[in-house]
């Protein structure tokens, strides 16, 4: 019995040892190195199929620049060279990480922009609102006056 | 002034209505080349028709010439095959073919069989040079100065429009300025 649910464990086993051994294809000294291609050709962007990184791809385009990738890691470039590389090649789009330049100051400040002007109207709308607050809570002494002769008339309303 | 706050939508709306106007119509798959200004990349590589012969970025020297990428699995390359022969032998284009992860026997039945529009034509069977130029999809074509520099690329079929659009003023610039 112990022996069949062995069996059973190791044939289910048996797809994830598969998947593991299409991973490692291309070969790694070591897991941090293979880490470090994951990372790279996950923000690395695919010409052809424009939404998905080269990671995720099937074009052929994608294919070649992970081997590209690989090739020039296996070489001992530095992360910038392998992406400054590609860039040269394919261009600025290629990264899903654009540099921060004159072109791309915008894409990154918008996000602040967008926050920063949410918060002033936000507290813009507080401060009036503040305002207005202060200044209704005390009347004065020509308001007081009508609202006691108001009160008083409601008071004599034959209707009531 | 509380009246112009009333007009805050509006003028976001506007904003946002020339926004996405000025995005109609263009082509989201279009890239400029990154090689633009630059000098066609080092090769080597052998010619398709003789494999004996090694050809380098000099064939590209001493007149502006289209460089079309293209391949016989490529079915938008036989679309445009008809168009690039009329280029060269109706308006005398230079044109030189890259013939791009392909065959070489294939890529030669081909050539007999539906024509020749190519001066010389590069075989790149790894798709190297391909690489380097930054080729993501055939058919690709490239303006290319007298100098050797890519002055402009064009993504998908060559057509009469195209040509007369893209590739005709851009080739005439440069023609005039060498």
């Amino acid at each position: 019995m112990g022996r069949r649910i062995a069996m059973w464990v190791l044939a289910l086993m048996l797809p994830l040892q598969l998947a593991a051994d299409e991973a490692n294809v291309q070969g790694f000294d070591s897991l941090q190195e293979e880490q470090r291609y994951r990372e790279l050709i996950s923000e690395l962007r695919c010409p052809k199929c424009q939404n998905q990184n080269i990671a995720d791809s099937n074009a052929p385009i994608s294919r070649d620049m992970r081997d590209a990738v690989y090739r020039m890691m296996q070489d001992g470039a530095s992360d910038d060279d392998i992406v400054g590389a590609l860039v040269d090649r394919f261009g600025e789009f290629v990264r899903y990480n654009p540099e921060l330049d004159r072109r791309t100051v915008l894409l990154w400040a918008t996000p602040a922009i967008a926050v920063g002007t949410g918060l002033l109207v936000v507290a813009g709308i507080v401060i009036r609102s503040r305002r207005r607050g202060e200044q209704s809570a005390e009347l004065t002494a020509e308001e007081r006056s009508r609202v006691d002769q108001l009160l008083a008339d409601e008071d004599r309303d034959p209707r009531s | 002034m509380k009246r112009m706050f009333l007009f805050i939508p509006l003028i976001l709306v506007v904003v946002l209505g020339v926004v996405l106007f000025a995005g109609i119509g263009k082509d989201p798959n279009r890239l400029d080349s990154a090689l633009v200004g630059k000098s066609v990349p080092a090769f080597s590589l052998s010619e398709l028709g003789n494999a004996e012969a090694q050809l380098d970025a000099a064939v590209f020297e001493g007149e502006v010439s289209l460089l079309n990428v293209w391949g016989t699995w490529c079915p938008a390359c036989r679309d445009e095959h008809d168009d690039l022969l009329r280029l060269a032998e109706d308006k005398g284009v230079r044109i030189i073919g890259l013939n791009y992860k392909d065959n070489r026997d294939d890529a030669l039945t081909w050539l007999t069989r539906l024509g020749n529009p190519y001066e010389v034509t590069i075989y790149d069977p790894r798709g190297t040079l391909g690489f380097d130029l930054g080729v993501y999809g055939a058919p690709e074509t490239y303006v290319i100065d007298a100098d050797g520099i890519v002055r402009y690329r064009h993504v998908g079929v060559v057509n009469e429009k195209v040509w007369k659009q893209d590739l005709e003023p851009i080739m005439k610039r440069y023609r005039e300025g060498a």
